[in-house]
């Protein structure tokens, strides 16, 4: 994808959030959108965003299904540790490296990361592609591997829906160690 | 109508308890990382239930594409939102360091 293709997809999204606002679809409001959208891209420029991957729908749609199952166990954890008695629970900070280290990869990463089970990110290290991750009710190394692994598998889904053939195989050709 | 009426109630009850789970684990929380899980796992999937079952309950499009924005914009600002609050106190020491098992930042650093 290059830079155009990029320009010309965020103007698409940012119309389609406009039309979206108003409810309803009519010729005005693509127009109105497309103005705002442009004016938006123009005023505010953004680092681009390199996509070198395709689209897999298949492997979209398993992302996306173990997504809404990890958010709806993530929350029922949390609900079920908030209403527990007793001590609070432990915790642990373990930094996981990924095997595709572009920005976009670490982003989406990161931010499914954040909604499923028991994982925060605290700090990412961009030049080694090291995220640092807060999980809840962990109590010893073990449960933190077993994390550790779960993180890699989240970025596999997600590199197998959206990443490129390079990247497809770096993912499932072995898994790596921590940093 | 009447199944989408009470699917619709189930929704709006489900979100509601994911809500207060939320809250209640906003006070018991012992640190503030740990408090960030709960303002964004049970937060956001109680915001996205009620906002189903607002849209099984209004059933037009003007109201459900408002909706799904309200969504979109939750679901992608509320991880960095606890990112960027998670950060900031775990660099400005704000956390309880001694309910960590393990702590792989703090060796990164001292690096």
């Amino acid at each position: 994808m290059t830079r155009r293709d990029n320009t010309i997809f965020a103007l698409l999204g940012l119309t389609l959030v406009w039309i979206l606002l108003w409810g309803t679809f009519s010729w005005a409001n693509l127009l109105g959108g497309l103005g705002v959208a442009a004016v938006v891209l123009i005023a505010f420029p953004l680092p681009p965003v390199v996509f070198g991957g395709r689209l897999r729908p298949v492997a979209l749609a398993r992302f996306v299904g173990w997504f809404a199952y990890d958010l709806v166990l993530a929350s029922v954890q949390v609900a079920a540790l908030a209403c527990r008695p007793g001590a609070p629970p432990h915790s642990a900070i373990i930094g996981v490296r990924l095997r595709v280290n572009t920005d976009l990869n670490l982003t989406l990463t990161a931010e499914a990361l954040s909604l499923v089970p028991g994982s925060l990110i605290l700090e990412v290290d961009r030049s080694l592609g090291v995220l640092y991750v807060h999980v809840l009710d962990v109590s010893d190394r073990a449960q933190a591997e077993r994390f550790r692994r779960d993180v890699l598998a989240l970025e596999r889904r997600i590199v197998e829906a959206v990443g490129s053939p390079s990247e497809f195989l770096l993912v499932n050709q072995s898994e790596s160690a921590g940093p | 109508m009447r199944a989408l009426d009470v699917a619709a109630s189930v929704c709006l009850i489900a979100g509601a308890a994911f809500s207060l789970a939320a809250g209640v684990a906003l006070i018991r929380f012992p640190d503030i990382l740990s408090r960030m899980h709960a303002a964004t796992k049970p937060q956001v999937l109680g915001l996205l239930l009620v906002l189903l079952g607002c849209g099984l309950r209004f059933r037009n499009t003007v109201d459900i594409t408002t909706l799904v924005l309200i969504g979109v914009f939750a679901l992608t600002t509320a991880p960095v939102a606890a990112h960027m609050i998670g950060r900031v106190a775990y660099r400005s020491g704000e956390h309880r360091a001694d309910l960590l098992v393990i702590d792989e930042l703090a060796d990164h650093q001292r690096r």
